[in-house]
């Protein structure tokens, strides 16, 4: 009988890394589904592969690090990075496309830094910010909903497609309503609506993704994964900031409904904004750090050169993130107020 | 009424309370020893009152506390105590520290006990005192003596007071036990604290998931003339933590820095309270305790009235604990409770619960992965601290940060710990950052304190420096001075020098002599005057009789002063000056003898002269001669009785020894030389001389060897303490060069050669000296036996 | 000209009041003394041993403040360094062996019974911890010893000693958790690797 001698406490709470991440993963699945049903094969495939390739980045530097490889596999954080990635981009996405983002996100953004936990930006937006900048073509070309182009491609032609093994048809490729938006030159909006065809399909289309987002990020909710700080800022300030100029322009800006709705808006922020290693600490500065992404996203979605935002307004506000947890901590037991600022 | 606030964070970890509820309270038998640790709080140790191989009765006071935060301790039953020492003892450290330890005799009998009947007509301090000795200590959490907090000073106003019945933590049921069972015992302790600090609100706090205790609590509260609220408080886990209790009762926040009765709270365990019944009503000591047994482990785990200072092994060999299968002794609880590494350690005021833990219900902790700052443990944090920026500057040694971040606030409750999804062991880093924080602060005041110290020497030395240098310029000043001022050094110093009699004694005589001489003078010009009939002889003759009384006057005065200084008893007589006068007046006899010779062979007027003055010269010198020798015969009678100094006798003697052989040896010399050179004359005056020299020489020798012989055993003493230093000297000396040389070798010195040559003298002289010891050991052996 | 002009009168104008407000600042910004010194003395650890070759630490402060090197302090060791560095903007360095190497905390022991009473000792304690008098036993008060070693060598009899101080049940405090350790026990293959760069 030898007995151990250890510091309390002595029970834990049964979970770990690997369990959170997976709950993570599990809740992007409805997400997935409905892109899958909307919008083809395309970003299964995606996400596949982005996985596979996540591991094998992550089993690689982790072997360079020379570090126990199979330990820091098992905390599926490269996994989640690759889901979010493969979900943020365009169903066609040309394999090597993927790769590069998949290197820059694990290697780069992640690894470099340290690893797990250590790294200031999001691994999976850096990696998406990268590709929209350097293959802005690529990163474009969205897929039509299945609905609209009237056949579903099917699982081969879609690999194929993804894997340049035949070019891409034209038929494939379908602006965003985002996009359109952007695009929509001198027209009002009713004129928009009305003249672009297709608009609406896309649009319900992307309502739905949205909704089945909006069932993940409950369910992490519900599993106190995350608490509700940041995507409540985020809609709230997209809502209110869309509301505003909307109601003082109706022709010239979307609806609000439409902002929360189209694009990244509820993958971000349940999903990429909740990151907890790159996201604030305190409840407090939870609720500022959403508040911010929700503003710029609009900001750079209106005014801005890409059509979407979430993946720059969420670098950006990382990047604010030390100063805002050093301002927003909260007022401990037994004292008057909170420190603020940087000392000791 | 009883409104319940609540506290942000927390947890609720699976309660495990029912397997050790399932037996009522039992008593537990005697062990074969009890060990009794000095320090089983916070605060100083208490300091033992009793030796071993005392006997002791049961509830007999066997330790006082050893300062004001420090408790009394008493014998758990009677027995002897048979041993006081270091032994293991229950702290999360595996340490030993000092203890009693008592071997029961099974009699069980009991010292007086002496309660108060009625404590509401006794005085505070009576009450408070009789806590005191019944050495009361918080058995909730960290052992506070409980007197000082229930009497407090007057400036600690006290409004509310709090009955803590909570025990949230996990497997611990002592509290419900306790209160099950002694609800009177603890709403009877309730009433004797109102009565000390009499509060405006007196309030239980009971946890929802022991309704049975809050139900006899209740019972047994309506029945107490008090108006006592239990109030049945949702199950969370820390809320038994002190602060939080308050916080989740009152709504009110403890400062920080500051304590519950600083804002008017006092909290205290129902454990204690229930001792605190006893101890007023029964005068009965804290000797025994109801301690929790539970664990997979255990066979029978249950509830045990314990007595103090029985080792843990003995308890769990009553529950039928299985040594295979135990793989963590928990000592308190799951959350907070430390580890023991050994079953030897005995159980203390603040034991409350034991978990026998097996390998499958407590499993090593999990590799601690990366922290992917998650927040969970924020979100529990029942202090509303930041646990993972606390960990990152604990882990980083960032301690001034962590301190900024408030480290100090966390109560270690373990939440941060429980929910984290990494494995991290914050509560670790934790108390680690906290540790050496402490160090810093500890080493720092020690720091200051060395340099003040070290300030303080540098300005003493300069300043003795100065002094020096200030004392030497004075000197030097004074030197010059007095070089200056030799022509009237009478006058300068007659003042200063007046207090000396024999300084006085000489002025008068220069005086004395001066006058004569000036007298003479005075007479000379007289006659000179007469002779030539030139100038004034009548104020010559006036002036001659002035001179003439003055010189009577002073040497009046110096016979008076003269034979005052030999009357003066305290003054030996002088036997060096003694001496000196004999061998002036002997030199003089010689000397007129020798020109007295001479001038009888010139055939000289002035030999009648010297004829006359030789005999008084004789005369004279006889009569110094006598005195002398009465001198000394006088001292040495004096010396003889005066023993204290017998060293110093024994010093004069071997330097008169001394003196006297070397007078021998050139007398001897003087001899032979006269015999060489055959002058007769010579011969006849140096050969009595010799003789009698060296009798003189003999004496002295034996003189001296008698001293010596005589001398007693101290100085021996004195004498091997020098040589005994003088050996070790030479040892290190030997040592020291050895190692030099060994460096002067290994670097190739030049100097090596003349380091062996210094060190083969070295090792003669170490070897001298440590034989001069050996020899001198004995003999001093002999003389302390003697 | 006039362009000339105006541009002169604006310079002189600028100048004048950036003089000002230099010569205000000056004045109402004024550091007092040295305060480096005392900071710089404030962080090392006031042993007084010597060991950096200046008689006491406040005199290496000085020596540090006019730009010496600040790995000289065996007793502070690598965290005084630091600090050190920390303070000054510097790189830290390790320490240089020179001048002795760390060593846990220690205060000097007497052995009484060796003792010969020739106060050698006493003079060499920098901050007068030695209690004793000519022919008499000399001892140390513990509290007051830095642990310096300067009593060490001048004893005739070689009777000091330096115990280092061990942790009582107040001093003691947990110790920094070893996660490299556990993380081993997942992959014996980078025991070495890991251990190397986590410990």
């Amino acid at each position: 009988m030898t007995l151990i001698h250890t510091s309390s406490p002595h029970t834990g709470r049964p979970g770990h890394v690997g369990g959170v991440m997976r709950q993570v993963i599990l809740a992007t699945l409805p997400g997935l589904a409905a892109l899958v049903w909307y919008f083809g094969w395309g970003p299964l495939v995606n996400v596949l592969w982005a996985s596979v390739l996540a591991l094998v980045f992550e089993a690689a530097v982790i072997k360079l690090r020379r570090r126990p490889v199979a330990f820091y596999l098992k905390d599926y954080s490269a996994v989640l990075t690759a889901v979010l990635l493969g979900l943020a981009l365009p169903p066609y996405t040309p394999w090597w496309v993927t790769l590069v983002g998949m290197f820059v996100a694990i290697v780069l953004a992640k690894q470099l830094y340290g690893g797990l936990g250590q790294n200031p930006f999001n691994p999976a937006m850096v990696g998406y910010a990268l590709l929209l900048i350097a293959f802005p073509v690529q990163m474009t070309q969205w897929a039509p909903p299945v609905s609209l182009s009237g056949d579903n491609p099917g699982l081969l032609a879609t690999l194929k497609v993804i894997f340049e093994l035949t070019p891409l048809p034209d038929a494939f490729t379908h602006a965003t309503p985002l996009d359109t938006f952007k695009n929509k030159g001198a027209l009002t909006q009713e004129e928009l609506w009305a003249q672009v065809a297709g608009l609406k399909d896309s649009f319900g289309a992307w309502q739905a993704v949205s909704l089945a987002y909006l069932l993940g990020g409950l369910y992490l909710l519900v599993r106190r994964i995350i608490t509700w700080h940041i995507p409540v800022a985020i809609l709230f300030a997209l809502f209110m900031v869309s509301g505003f100029f909307y109601g003082s322009d109706p022709s010239n800006f979307a609806p609000p409904l439409f902002h929360l709705t189209m694009g990244a808006t509820m993958l971000g922020a349940f999903f990429i904004a909740t990151d907890p290693a790159t996201a604030a600490t305190s409840n407090k500065g939870k609720l500022v750090y959403g508040f911010c992404i929700g503003l710029l996203i609009y900001i750079i979605r209106s005014w801005g050169n890409y059509p979407d935002a979430v993946a720059f307004a969420v670098l950006l506000m990382n990047l604010a993130v030390p100063f805002l947890d050093y301002y927003t901590r909260p007022r401990t037991y037994g004292h008057k107020k909170a420190n603020k600022g940087i000392r000791g | 009424m009883s409104r319940i606030w609540s506290f942000q964070g927390g947890i609720h970890p699976p309660e495990n309370k029912q397997q050790s509820l399932q037996q009522p309270l039992q008593p537990l038998s005697l062990p074969e020893r009890l060990i009794l640790p000095l320090q089983q709080n916070i605060g100083t140790p208490a300091v033992p009152r009793v030796n071993v191989g005392e006997k002791v009765l049961k509830g007999q006071c066997i330790a006082d506390p050893g300062s004001h935060v420090s408790v009394f301790h008493h014998a758990p039953t009677s027995g002897t105590v048979s041993d006081i020492g270091m032994y293991p003892v229950p702290h999360a450290s595996g340490m030993d520290a000092l203890c009693i330890v008592i071997e029961p005799d099974g009699e069980e009998r009991w010292a007086e006990l002496e309660g108060i009947e009625d404590f509401r007509a006794a005085s505070k301090k009576d009450v408070a005192e009789k806590i005191r000795v019944a050495g009361l200590a918080g058995m909730g959490g960290a052992g506070f003596p409980t007197d000082i907090k229930l009497h407090l000073s007057d400036d600690h106003i006290v409004t509310t007071l709090i009955a803590n019945g909570v025990e949230c933590e996990p497997y611990i049921t002592a509290d419900d036990t306790l209160m099950r069972a002694r609800a009177e015992e603890v709403i009877g302790g309730l009433e004797i604290a109102t009565h000390l600090i009499q509060p405006t609100h007196v309030l239980i706090g009971i946890e929802d998931n022991k309704p049975e205790a809050a139900m006899a609590i209740n019972a047994a509260a309506a029945r107490s003339p008090l108006d006592i609220e239990v109030v049945v408080v949702p199950t969370k886990y820390p809320s038994g933590g002190e602060r939080q209790l308050i916080k989740l009762l009152t709504g009110v926040e403890v400062p920080h820095g500051q304590i519950p009765a600083d804002i008017g709270i006092v909290v205290q365990n129902v454990g204690t309270l229930a001792a605190v019944y006893r101890a007023v009503h029964a005068g009965e000591p804290l000797i025994s305790r109801i301690t929790t047994l539970t664990g997979d482990a255990a066979e029978r785990p249950g509830n045990y009235e314990v007595l103090l200072g029985t080792p843990v092994s003995h308890l769990l060999d009553e529950a039928g604990v299985d040594r295979e299968r135990l793989s963590r002794l928990i000592m308190g609880g799951p959350m907070m409770g430390y580890t023991l590494d050994q079953p030897g350690v005995p159980l203390i005021k603040t034991s409350n619960c034991l978990i026998a833990g097996t390998q499958e219900e407590f499993p090593p902790a999990p590799p601690a992965q990366n922290c992917i700052r998650c927040g969970q443990c924020e979100q529990v944090c029942p202090a509303s601290l930041l646990p993972q920026q606390l960990h990152w500057f604990a882990k980083g040694r960032e301690f001034g940060k962590a301190l900024d971040y408030n480290l100090m606030d966390c109560i270690e409750c373990g939440a941060c710990a429980y929910v984290c999804p990494s494995n991290i062991p914050l509560v670790q880093y934790y108390r680690f950052a906290k540790g050496e924080i402490r160090k810093e602060q500890v080493e720092q005041r020690k720091a200051e304190q060395a340099r003040q110290r070290f300030e303080a020497r540098q300005a003493r030395l300069e300043q003795e420096k100065e002094e020096k240098a200030r004392k030497r310029r004075e000197r030097a000043e004074a030197a010059a001075r007095a070089q200056t001022s030799r022509p009237q050094p009478a006058a300068t110093n007659a003042g200063a020098q007046a207090s000396d009699p024999e300084a006085q004694l000489k002025q008068l005589k220069t005086q004395a002599a001066v006058a004569r001489t000036k007298l003479k003078k005075a007479q000379k010009a007289l006659e000179q005057a007469e002779a030539t009939g030139e100038g004034d002889s009548q104020a010559l003759a006036a002036e001659v009789a002035a001179a003439q009384a003055r010189s009577d006057a002073l040497e009046k005065q110096l016979q008076q002063a003269q034979q005052q200084a030999q009357a003066d008893p305290s003054k030996e007589p002088d036997l060096k000056a003694l001496k000196v006068a004999a061998a002036v007046a002997r030199t003089k006899v010689s000397k007129t003898e020798k020109a007295l010779t001479e001038a009888e062979q010139k055939g000289a007027p002035s030999a009648e002269k010297l004829r006359d003055s030789l005999a008084t010269l004789r005369a004279k010198a006889d009569e110094a001669q006598r005195a002398f020798e009465e001198a000394e015969r006088a001292a040495a009678s004096g010396q003889e009785e005066d023993t204290a100094s017998p060293a110093l006798d024994i010093k004069a003697l071997k330097t008169a020894a001394a003196v006297a052989r070397t007078k021998l040896k050139k007398a001897q010399r003087a001899l032979s030389d006269a015999r060489e050179t055959g002058d007769t004359e010579q011969i006849a005056e140096f050969e009595p001389q010799v003789r009698e020299l060296e009798a003189q020489a003999e004496k002295a020798a034996r003189a001296l060897a008698e001293a010596e012989a005589a001398q007693p055993a101290s100085p021996v003493e004195a004498d091997l303490k020098a040589l005994k230093s003088a050996a070790a000297i030479a040892r290190t000396k030997v040592k020291k060069t050895e190692k030099a040389l060994a460096d002067a070798r290994e670097k190739g010195l030049a100097s090596a050669d003349q380091l062996e040559t210094a060190l083969a003298g070295l090792r003669q002289k170490a070897a001298d000296a440590e034989r001069a010891l050996q020899d001198a050991q004995p003999r001093a052996g002999a003389v302390e036996d003697a | 000209m006039e362009s000339i002009l105006i541009a002169i009168f604006a310079l002189l104008g600028l100048a004048l009041v950036f003089g000002a407000l230099l010569g205000f600042a000056s004045i109402r910004f004024k550091v007092e003394g040295n305060p480096i010194v005392d900071q710089i003395d404030e962080l090392l650890p006031q042993t007084q041993c010597g060991q950096c070759g200046h008689p006491g630490c406040r005199p290496y402060a000085e020596a540090i403040a006019n730009g010496e090197a600040i790995n000289k302090c065996p007793p502070g060791g690598q965290s005084t360094i630091d600090a050190l560095a920390d303070l000054l903007d510097v790189e830290p360095q390790p320490l240089d062996a020179e001048h002795g190497e760390e060593k846990p905390r220690a205060v000097a022991y007497i052995r009484e019974d060796e003792c010969i009473g020739c106060t050698k000792c006493i003079q060499a304690c920098p901050v007068d911890a030695i209690l004793g008098a000519a022919k008499q036993m000399h001892t140390v008060i513990i509290s007051e010893c830095t642990g310096c070693d300067l009593c060490v060598e001048p004893c005739p009899v070689d009777c000091i000693d330096m115990i280092p101080i061990e942790p009582t049940l107040a001093s003691w405090s947990w110790s920094e958790p070893r996660p490299g350790v556990q993380i081993i026990a997942t992959d014996r293959g980078h025991r070495a690797a890991v251990t190397g760069s986590t410990t």
